[in-house]
């Protein structure tokens, strides 16, 4: 069976460990993951996992099967119909052309969020594919450091 | 009503109707035997070694139905536990552990006997809480249980810090849980059932396929009906041995690895599996890819994890087996003919007569399947067998006349030795009735071989039968079988003396070489009401057949091995 690439979005319960039990599993029974981030459900006790991830059909269905076994687990949803957003932060040498960068960043939704003496930081949020091509244009200013935020989904 | 975390739990163990507690103290949790000390709500039972205790827990739920309860302390306390722990998950036996853990304030600070026992667990447990908050504490307890016994079954771990144990707090014991992210669903949808039900009347060659979901759903009365209004051919999993009852026409015997010919070769030729509360395990289907070619599945699991995970299912149904298969026979009830799958069975008959389930008996030596079957006609119905894990557990499983579901208790999902002793006192304890007999081999009955004391001290009279051929037998077959004779640490020549060691114990021993001694001892040991060990000197190199060797495919057995 052919590899394909799943978010999955898993409504958690706020307690201490709970994403220890879901990295744990992924680890425990052999399952990638690409990215994860996670963050409060505001006004509520819950907090929102995206996890992007892949493998064949039958591995897609037993991750989200197996997360809904976790007993933190409100709801699992995966499908393909997702909006998603990622974001990454960039530090550049003051030297570079900032302009350039900046329009650069422009293009990505994103724009030059703090300069200082030496440097100067980055941002841009897209799509995670369009983030990659973000990453290689950035190369020609010679980036010194990336921090990618992991990717954001939402069902549409 | 005012207590402190140890009352608490004491209180809680008492109203979920627990009489026995197995378990074994130390620093971290003796805020709760002080409690133990003073109460009389349950029953203790010091076992020698955390490991015992939990496997004992765990045979008192198994030949009972009811949650089995454990007891260490922090640190070496609960990862001695943890063997007990991954045994009753992988078998899906509803335990609650409550270990003992260091002070809040020290957690986190390795301290004196501190580990992060929720965090080793996590993989072998159905679920389990560090108690953080004392007014947590009889809400985690409730759950708990709940959560043990509830859906598909398993251990629990409750890890309560010292200074939790100590503080006092409202001891508000719910009487019902809310867990809005818990909701295992039972009844089965009534579309798949209805569909399910079609499959099987337009179905040629049918197989009921039992697993030990059936077991722990108490459904074996309604999955023998199943069978007897169909008339259509059973096979048991290992644990699901005893569900038809031995000596049931439909009832072709145990499939798999050590699966007689007959079971093997109906799931080759099946049409259709009827898959109830089994799970498709390695051990059961041999090359995944060769595996039943021919059939449509019908899978009723009431974990929907297990249902796609390993084959795929034309008929999923997520719900207990007991729910599901009373609707299927209502489903069933006078549009099922059961003259339709005569001529398969008549050619699974043929199978049968072709290559029964058999050994050749020897007059010189003592053949282990010989003396199971002895055991059998000896005790049969009335007694329980548990067994450790190597060739006495599969010749017990091939060999025994098991007439009912609980009658049989082994650790098949983990593969545990030293699981027989311990487990057979939990079950002694659960039904002081029965005569219980541990079928183990001289390999594993070393694993817990302390257990002695206990079972001297409390009086609990559990048999050992010590099926010896000197040998780690299982892996020596393997060695034998694939590994041209290298027999690499598997000669246990040297033993001690089991018969003395038992004694020094407080036990009883027995030294078996003939059939008629081994009558003779059985039935005095019954009569004695000791523990006892009964040390049998089999056939050394006698084979767990037949056989298919891992990752061959089902249909090609080994039915017997020439040198």
């Amino acid at each position: 069976m052919e590899n394909i690439r799943r978010v999955i979005s898993v409504i958690v319960m706020n307690e201490s460990s709970v994403l220890a039990r879901v990295t744990a599993l992924f680890a425990g029974r052999g399952y990638n993951i690409d990215s994860l981030t996670v963050a409060p459900i505001p006004q509520s006790n819950f907090s929102h996992i995206t996890i992007v991830t892949k493998g064949d059909k039958r591995i897609i269905e037993q991750i989200t099967k197996q997360l809904n076994k976790l007993v933190p687990v409100f709801k699992v949803m995966e499908h393909e119909e997702m909006i998603e957003k990622e974001m990454v932060m960039v530090k550049f040498s003051v030297k570079e052309r900032l302009s350039d960068i900046a329009a650069l960043c422009g293009a990505y939704n994103g724009g030059i969020v703090n300069v200082g003496p030496d440097i100067v930081i980055a941002m841009a949020a897209d799509e995670p594919k369009r983030i990659e091509h973000f990453l290689e244009a950035t190369q020609i200013f010679n980036p010194i450091e990336i921090v990618r935020g992991g990717v954001v989904a939402i069902e549409r | 009503m005012k207590m402190n975390g140890s009352q608490m739990v004491c209180e809680a163990i008492t109203r979920e109707g627990v009489k026995v507690v197995f378990g074994y103290p130390g620093g971290a949790i003796m805020n709760v035997y002080d409690e133990i000390y003073k109460q009389d709500g349950f029953k203790h039972i010091l076992n020698r070694h955390e490991q015992a205790s939990v496997h004992a827990a765990d045979g008192y739920a198994r030949a009972t139905g009811e949650v089995g309860v454990a007891m260490v302390t922090s640190g070496p306390g609960f990862t001695n536990a943890v063997t007990g722990l991954a045994t009753a998950y992988m078998d899906s036996i509803p335990l609650v552990v409550i270990s003992g853990q260091v002070p809040l304030s020290l957690i986190g600070t390795d301290g004196f006997q501190e580990i992060d026992a929720v965090g080793i667990s996590r993989p072998c447990t159905k679920h389990n809480y560090l108690v953080r908050d004392i007014n947590d504490l009889p809400r985690i307890l409730k759950e708990a249980f709940y959560l043990a016994r509830s859906g598909r079954p398993g251990p629990v771990l409750v890890d309560i810090p010292k200074d939790v144990t100590a503080e006092f707090g409202e001891f508000d014991y719910p009487d019902s849980v809310d867990m809005p992210t818990y909701k295992p669903s039972c009844k089965g949808n009534d579309r798949q059932i209805k569909k399910a039900a079609e499959a099987i009347i337009n179905a040629k060659k049918p197989l009921i396929y039992i697993g030990g979901g059936t077991v722990l759903s108490n459904a074996s009365e309604l999955v023998r009906e199943l069978a007897q209004m169909t008339q259509i051919p059973a096979v048991e999993t290992l644990m699901a041995r005893g569900v038809m009852g031995a000596g049931n026409p439909l009832l072709l015997g145990m499939l798999g690895m050590h699966g007689n010919y007959a079971s093997n070769m109906a799931m080759s030729e099946t049409d259709l599996i009827i898959s109830l509360g089994a799970r498709f395990d390695d051990r059961v289907t041999g090359k995944l890819s060769e595996f039943a070619r021919y059939a449509q599945i019908i899978h009723v699991d009431i974990d929907p994890a297990n249902i796609g995970k390993l084959v795929d299912v034309d008929y999923p149904i997520v719900g207990d087996i007991k729910i599901v298969v009373e609707k299927l026979i209502e489903q069933l009830q006078e549009r099922v003919n059961p003259k339709n799958y005569e001529s398969w069975r008549d050619v699974l008959k043929r199978y049968n007569t072709l290559h029964p389930q058999s050994f050749k008996d020897s007059d010189e030596v003592l053949k282990p399947q010989w003396v199971i079957e002895r055991i059998g006609k000896l005790v049969g119905k009335e007694a329980i067998i548990t067994s450790d894990v190597g060739q006495h557990q599969m010749w017990a499983a091939q060999h025994y006349p098991f007439d009912r579901a609980r009658q049989w208790i082994n650790s098949g999902g983990l593969g545990t030795m030293g699981f027989g002793f311990p487990a057979a006192l939990g079950a002694k304890v659960g039904c002081p009735e029965k005569v219980v007999i541990n079928i183990t081999g001289d390999g594993s009955i070393l694993m817990n071989m302390q257990e002695l004391v206990t079972a001297a001290e409390y009086e609990i009279p559990v048999i050992n039968v010590i099926l010896n051929n000197h040998y780690l037998g299982m892996v020596r077959q393997w060695q034998t079988f694939f590994y041209d004779k290298r027999y690499s640490e598997t000669d246990l020549s040297y033993q001690p003396n089991f018969k003395a060691l038992a004694e020094a114990c407080g036990g009883i021993g027995y030294d078996v070489t003939t059939k008629e001694e081994f009558d003779r001892v059985l039935l005095e040991a019954i009569e004695r009401k000791k523990v006892c060990f009964i040390n049998v000197a089999i056939d050394r190199l006698e084979n767990v057949l037949p056989m298919v060797p891992a990752g061959g495919a089902l249909y090609n057995m080994m039915l017997e091995h020439k040198d």
